[in-house]
């Protein structure tokens, strides 16, 4: 089956601006039904879903269940211990296993960049990327443009910076492109070891400084150091990177406007974000998590067929 | 060398009304060629056809001495799933080739007189394209300590290389050039830079920053390039430059040979006609190494080869078995096929758009390489092995990976239209291939 979104959700690279906004408008009543007392809706009542990952995940895993119960979906977490590789069955292979369970769609969380879409050309399933090695992250995209659409109205002209190990993130690649395809200005800021070297043609501007990155932006969106980047030689110690590039309450005091701070999550509190900005009054984090979970709604509801102009309806509980 | 290829036939063999191209000669016009056990009898001009001779109508099509690829990967012995000496002769041979180089990355790698024994007389066994061995230049390729070079030539080694993993040691390096010229044989490098590259599965740009994927920097073959011209330079032993992927390596080589520098360099097809945006979608059959560079890199190795600053064209064929490229891109190995497509390619993407002259393609694949690795052949000239290629530049044909006489399939060509075919292939003065159709 395929929705007004197509069969899979592997990268916003892929989506159109009009698509994005499409999520977004359809993830506003679906939020709704995580207030209510009864937090379920029967749309996707009779789909299973297998939630396959081959990473770690807390947040985005529950996350995506939440998301799947509430729509009345059947479903299985699979956790693969280390990468597929190292399991001896290939990835194709769990995949056609799957399939021949009669199963609906897939969330994968994978390793390889790429994955997603791997096992989105080989089975007929719909496949949603919760995240494929430093490629996409692409549902984490859209809760990040959902969180700064409810602050900011329209994005046109709105400049957001990514700060970080842009390098390595799927979240920054998802940022990106979502960003830009609705108008945004998007910065970059972080040591250069932590940029890709094409960071230039990406269409974004890159601050070494973060203090003239804070001056430029409107909203912060500050990734999480992955703390094995320091073994890995891109940086010289975690205590340098906070005095260097670590978010802090004195940095953006000097700021001539109020900065809303964005966090994929987990934070590591010192590192990249000072706590009293984590917890500040302008941080949006956890409105970020509560996103999370109706952006996910949307994606489930567009890719099972829904029709967007039904998410009303589909909320107050009509099959 | 090859002596039972050459022995074995005993019919005289005429190829009648051929465009002759031959270099070596400064030949290219109208004419016949024939071939008197196993050797080159008369090229040029009407020839009469003596009692008994085969003659073969070859009107319409070039007649260029044996196509020579001096860069590929037979598997065996190791992998012999993958590829067997025989089954990438027969390939070789269907693309047009009339000998290969085949490197010494097997299982166990072709470190010892022994194994380069084993695959010269499995080459002469499968009595198609002559298959030359590559000895390692180190025990293992570990890089550590120098492999029994002089006993490996006296077995039929035409040259040395590490190949798939650079010597790290410039001192190893050294010794090696420096030992090798007792004998006379290149020494070839795979240059790159572990400590910049390891990890990576693309060129590092723009596309591998979308992709999410580690990138190799053009520098992590550069450094070795301009390394290994210094201690060719110290040595004034032979260095050969495997699969020059970027403009800048085409520069250092450039350097290197302006100063009288003994080096020799070598270009795959694909590296001529694909830049790293076949990788998008992760398409690991554009998954090789050295990757796809860009569109700079190409036409800068393109007027290398046109000036003569890059010496060959080769293919770097590479068999991998489908279900190792049917996975994610990282995990994937580096490496596609080239036997059966390269002659296509080059008439494709550099003979019929004027990068190269139809005699420029011909000395770079049959008698530059003959040249730089003193092999037979290379030459229609008489009294020379009778090694002849026989193609028409004008056919158009698709690729169908499933045809290939390789046990390989992973070509990121399969469906593309290529302009140039191989029709007929022979080795000894004996055909080993004659297209069908």
């Amino acid at each position: 089956m395929a929705g007004s979104l197509g069969k899979d959700l592997l990268g916003l690279a892929d989506l159109s601006a009009d698509q994005i906004r499409l999520v977004l408008d359809t993830a506003v009543p679906f939020r709704e039904i995580s207030e209510r007392q009864i937090k379920k809706v029967p749309t996707l009542r009779g789909m299973t879903i297998v939630n396959l990952f081959f990473e770690p995940s807390t947040r985005t895993r529950i996350s995506f269940e939440f998301a799947e119960k509430r729509l009345s979906a059947d479903t299985v977490n699979v956790a693969v211990a280390g990468s597929s590789v190292s399991k001896g069955e290939t990835l194709v292979d769990t995949a056609r296993n799957l399939e021949a369970m009669k199963i609906d769609m897939v969330v994968v969380r994978h390793p390889a960049s790429g994955a997603a879409r791997f096992l989105a050309e080989r089975i007929e399933s719909n496949v949603i990327n919760a995240g494929d090695g430093t490629h996409e992250h692409p549902t984490q995209g859209l809760l990040d443009l959902l969180t700064l659409r409810d602050k900011f109205g329209d994005l046109t002209g709105k400049r957001i910076c990514i700060c970080g190990d842009v390098l390595h993130s799927r979240v920054a690649r998802s940022n990106i492109w979502g960003l830009t395809k609705l108008g945004a200005e998007v910065g970059v800021c972080g040591p250069r070891s932590l940029l890709p070297n094409a960071i230039g043609e990406m269409g974004v501007t890159v601050f070494d400084r973060i203090e003239d990155a804070i001056q430029w932006a409107d909203a912060l969106n500050i990734l999480r150091l992955q703390l094995e980047r320091m073994q890995g030689g891109y940086i010289p110690s975690l205590r340098e990177y906070n005095r260097v590039f670590g978010v802090t309450r004195a940095r953006l005091d000097a700021a001539p406007r109020d900065l809303l701070i964005l966090h994929p999550g987990p934070m590591n509190r010192g590192v990249e974000i000072d706590s009293d900005v984590a917890d500040g009054p302008h941080s949006v984090i956890l409105n970020q998590v509560t996103n999370g979970v109706a952006v996910r709604m949307a994606v489930l509801y567009l890719l099972a067929g829904g029709r967007p102009e039904l998410a009303e309806a589909a909320k107050r509980g009509a099959p | 060398m090859s002596s039972n290829i050459s022995s074995a036939s005993s019919r005289d063999l005429l190829l009648r009304g051929g465009r002759i191209v031959d270099p070596s000669q400064g030949l290219d016009a109208i004419g016949d060629v024939l071939m008197r056990g196993g050797l080159i009898e008369a090229c040029g001009g009407s020839l009469t056809a003596p009692d008994g001779a085969d003659v073969i109508d070859v009107s319409g099509l070039v007649v260029a001495p044996g196509l020579i690829d001096v860069h590929v990967h037979l598997r065996e012995p190791g992998r012999e799933d993958v590829e067997t000496v025989a089954t990438g002769a027969h390939a070789a041979a269907a693309g047009g080739f009339t000998a290969v180089c085949a490197m010494p990355n097997t299982r166990p790698v072709t470190d010892n007189q022994a194994t380069v024994g084993f695959v010269k007389r499995q080459g002469e066994a499968a009595g198609f394209a002559r298959v030359y061995p590559y000895g390692a230049i180190s025990v293992s390729q570990k890089g550590e300590t120098l492999a029994e070079l002089g006993e490996m030539v006296g077995a039929g080694a035409v040259a040395f290389s590490d190949d798939g993993r650079p010597v790290e040691s410039a001192h190893l390096m050294r010794t090696a050039l420096e030992y090798a010229r007792a004998f006379n044989v290149p020494v070839a490098e795979h240059c790159e830079d572990m400590s910049l590259a390891r990890g990576g599965s693309m060129n590092e740009g723009l596309m591998s920053a979308k992709l999410g994927l580690k990138g190799i920097p053009a520098e992590a073959e550069e450094i070795y390039v301009i390394r290994d011209i210094l201690l060719a330079r110290r040595t004034g032993g032979h260095i050969h430059l495997c699969h020059l992927s970027t403009k800048g390596s085409v520069e250092l080589v450039r350097w290197g040979k302006e100063r009288g520098v003994n080096v020799t360099a070598e270009v795959c097809s694909h590296h001529l006609s694909l830049t790293e945006q076949a990788v998008d979608g992760y398409n690991t059959n554009a998954k090789m190494n050295p990757p796809l560079r860009t569109e700079t890199d190409i036409e800068a190795l393109k007027e290398g080869l046109a000036d003569g600053t890059i010496d060959l064209l080769v293919t770097d064929h590479a068999p991998h078995h489908y279900d190792e490229k049917e996975r994610e891109f990282a995990d994937a190995p580096n490496g596609i096929v080239g036997l059966e497509t390269a002659l296509g390619v080059n008439c494709t993407y550099l003979l019929h758009p004027g990068v190269l002259s139809m005699s420029q393609m011909i000395d770079a694949m049959s008698c530059k390489p003959a040249r730089v690795f003193h092999l037979p052949g290379g030459t229609l000239a008489r009294g020379s092995i009778g090694d002849v290629s026989v193609f028409d530049p004008s056919r158009v044909w698709t690729v169908d990976a499933a045809r290939f006489k390789s046990k390989g399939r992973n070509t990121p060509y399969g469906g593309h239209e290529l302009t140039g075919q191989a029709r007929m292939t022979i080795v000894g003065g004996r055909v080993v291939y004659r297209a069908e159709t």
